[in-house]
């Protein structure tokens, strides 16, 4: 709390700055993981986002208006998200938000933004119920990056073709959106590309004892295990794995990237693959830009997440441009109108459901960090 | 048959950890009748200090060890002294909501970034990890190292209880502490040494439990504490036999569901058997029916 009443203090200075200079403003707000299971996803999305209205307000603001914003911390968890976008919604009165990180915070946050019109566009939330539900679209809510559908049918196809594995293993958390649909999808994907899921158990979110999940697995001799989850429970898994004796080859998705997986996991997960959404190893210009940029003040390389912070950040202030208004009405028919975007991330489509279609990176754990091995287009 | 074995070391795994948090639950209600629903936060505690003692001052594993039970002992009597005895005489219910304040007092100060903080730590493994394999069944030293701390400390808690002057008259203040007191019995340092025991127990198996699965947060004390709540009152809390039997029977329900049904029936199986020794004896297995003194 002390941390988000800094940075209400920040934003309220900035906003005082807009004022006294008589430019108009326009208040946003990120809902971000700051504490909690997920925390380097969340500083690194809190660093790119404030990257990005540094640059607006220096450049003369956006549409003639100053950003100033307000950040909050939901601790990875659908409660505080919810709580969250209700303070930044009723309280601030911001008029877009960037938020929030994970599926199932962000889930949350896209009911309330449909429900009080606020468009809000998460960098970063995979799961197909972000922007649908029930076979119906929330028009107010958009996302900058790809859909979990496409990224479990990535990693299957990788799995099966590229590592020519026959048979899978899948342990997922049966609490989470984002790891639950996400095994689903691989799951099928792998099936109809022929191969064999010897094995499909699912865990709870506070478990921390998978011994005996995972000597059902070993018991299914399985080629490989995937671990859709985020980087403290993979570490947790990987680690028992390898005491137990699994031989199988460990792959992921997004969720995988962060710098403490292998600070948790050390050598269980070398070797291991994931997909991601994009590698600072990439040698197109616009990534070795935004590199040196965010390591010259951040110190640190940007992972996927911060840099789809950035991106999804830049997008809300593409639609803001366009609509020349501060009106949360006209800047979501702005983003409904956006086809598509050019980001640091790579060129990517919006679809009619307000997803992202855009090309994914495979990764491969080397001596604790991510080599980039091949992109795969949708 | 391999599968069937190393799934009941599994679960035996699983079943004395929950073991030793069930111990200091039952102690504790044998002896005063409260419900100490912080006391897996205390292992939470006690899973900290080890973090600290290992990560910061480098000590030996034993030293560790001394450290989060000195610290969990003395957090558990600090408690008692502030959040319980002034209860004693107010009606049960009052230092039930209590101790459940309690519990969520740590969790929620500890989370606090002047405190432990907020995040999730790794925990150090103060030694490496070597598994050994016999006919495709493989055991882990930390595994051995877990079964034997907590038959150590049953045994000793064993003798405490039944075998010492102090556990004389813990069993007299356990029956009535009234008559104890009048008998001669300090009754507030008596229980002032049952909630010391419990934090002892309930710092050892932190320690234990940050070796086996290193990572740490300040709610990790939440599910063991309830599964062990439930094993206690499984194997009939306030018997210390019945705890320890409770918390491997809800280890074997736990791993065996898994193994041979599916994961997600896991906590349904286990909660299901209680329900149904609790409809067959409303004691718990090993309890033995009081009349309540209200």
């Amino acid at each position: 709390m002390k941390r988000t009443s800094a940075l209400a203090a920040v934003a309220a200075f900035l906003w005082g700055l807009g004022a006294s200079a008589q430019a108009r403003e326009i208040r946003i707000g990120l809902i971000t993981p700051l504490t909690g299971d997920v925390k380097t996803f969340g500083e690194s999305v809190k660093n790119a986002f404030e990257m990005a209205v540094d640059e607006a307000n220096k450049a003369g603001g956006v549409a003639g208006m100053k950003i100033a914003y307000v950040v909050v911390d939901d601790r990875n968890d659908p409660t505080e998200a919810s709580n969250a976008a209700n303070l930044l919604i009723n309280r601030h009165r911001v008029k877009a938000i960037i938020g929030s990180v994970t599926s199932k915070a962000t889930i949350p946050v896209s009911d309330l933004a449909q429900s009080f019109r606020i468009p809000a566009v998460t960098p970063t939330a995979t799961n197909p119920k972000v922007t649908v539900a029930d076979g119906k679209r929330k028009d107010y809510m958009f996302r900058a990056c790809f859909i979990d559908p496409f990224q479990g049918r990535v990693m299957a196809k990788f799995a099966r073709e590229s590592l020519k594995t026959g048979s899978a293993a899948v342990l997922y958390d049966a609490s989470n959106d984002y790891s639950k649909g996400i095994a689903e999808f691989f799951r099928d994907a792998f099936k109809s590309l022929g191969g064999e899921v010897a094995a499909f158990e699912s865990y709870g979110k506070d478990d921390v004892d998978f011994s005996a999940l995972l000597t059902k697995v070993k018991a299914s001799n399985a080629d490989v295990l995937f671990l859709p989850d985020y980087y403290n429970k993979v570490g947790l898994i990987a680690k028992q794995a390898r005491e137990k004796g699994i031989k199988a080859k460990f792959i992921g998705p997004d969720g995988w990237d962060s710098p403490d997986l292998a600070k948790i996991a050390g050598e269980a997960v070398e070797g291991g693959y994931f997909s991601n959404h994009y590698s600072h190893e990439d040698t197109r210009p616009e990534v070795v830009t935004w590199v040196k940029k965010y390591k010259a003040k951040f110190g640190q390389t940007p992972d996927a997440l911060g840099t789809l912070a950035y991106d999804a950040t830049n997008l809300l202030f593409a639609a803001i441009r366009k609509a020349n208004s501060d009106d949360p009405r006209k800047i979501r028919e702005a983003l409904a109108s956006i086809k598509g975007f050019q980001g640091v991330t790579g060129k990517a489509t919006m679809d009619k459901n307000g997803d992202m279609i855009k090309s994914a990176v495979i990764i491969r754990i080397e001596g604790g960090r991510q080599k980039f091995i091949k992109v795969v287009t949708p | 048959m391999e599968y069937f074995v190393q799934q009941v070391i599994n679960g035996l795994q699983i079943g004395f950890v929950y073991a030793l948090v069930a111990l200091g639950y039952t102690l504790v209600y044998g002896i005063v009748r409260l419900i100490n629903f912080a006391h897996g936060d205390v292992f939470m505690v006690g899973a900290f200090i080890g973090l600290y003692a290992i990560e910061r001052h480098h000590l030996p594993i034993s030293a560790v060890f001394l450290a989060a039970v000195g610290g969990c002992a003395l957090l558990a009597m600090a408690m008692e002294r502030v959040a319980y005895r002034p209860l004693r005489e107010a009606p049960r219910i009052a230092s039930l909501i209590t101790a459940i304040g309690m519990s969520l007092f740590l969790e929620y100060f500890t989370a606090l970034h002047q405190v432990f903080g907020p995040d999730y730590y790794s925990f150090p493994r103060p030694f490496a990890v070597t598994t050994w394999e016999v006919r495709g069944i493989t055991l882990t030293n930390i595994q051995a190292i877990i079964f034997v701390v907590t038959l150590l400390c049953l045994g000793l808690l064993q003798f405490v209880v039944y075998r010492t002057r102090t556990g004389r008259a813990m069993r007299a203040v356990s029956y009535d502490y009234v008559t104890a007191g009048l008998m001669g019995v300090n009754v507030n340092l008596v229980i002032s040494l049952t909630f010391a025991l419990g934090g002892a127990l309930a710092g050892v198996g932190g320690v234990l439990y940050g070796i086996a699965y290193p990572q740490v947060n300040t709610f990790m004390g939440v599910m063991p504490g309830l599964k062990a709540f439930t094993a206690a009152v499984l194997g009939g809390i306030g018997s210390i036999p019945g705890a320890v039997l409770g918390a491997l029977i809800m280890g074997q329900s736990e791993t065996l569901t898994a193994a041979y049904l599916s994961s997600t029936y896991r906590d349904g199986i286990a909660f299901l058997i209680l329900i149904a020794v609790l409809v067959w004896k409303p004691t718990g297995i090993l309890g033995t029916a009081r009349t309540e003194k209200v």
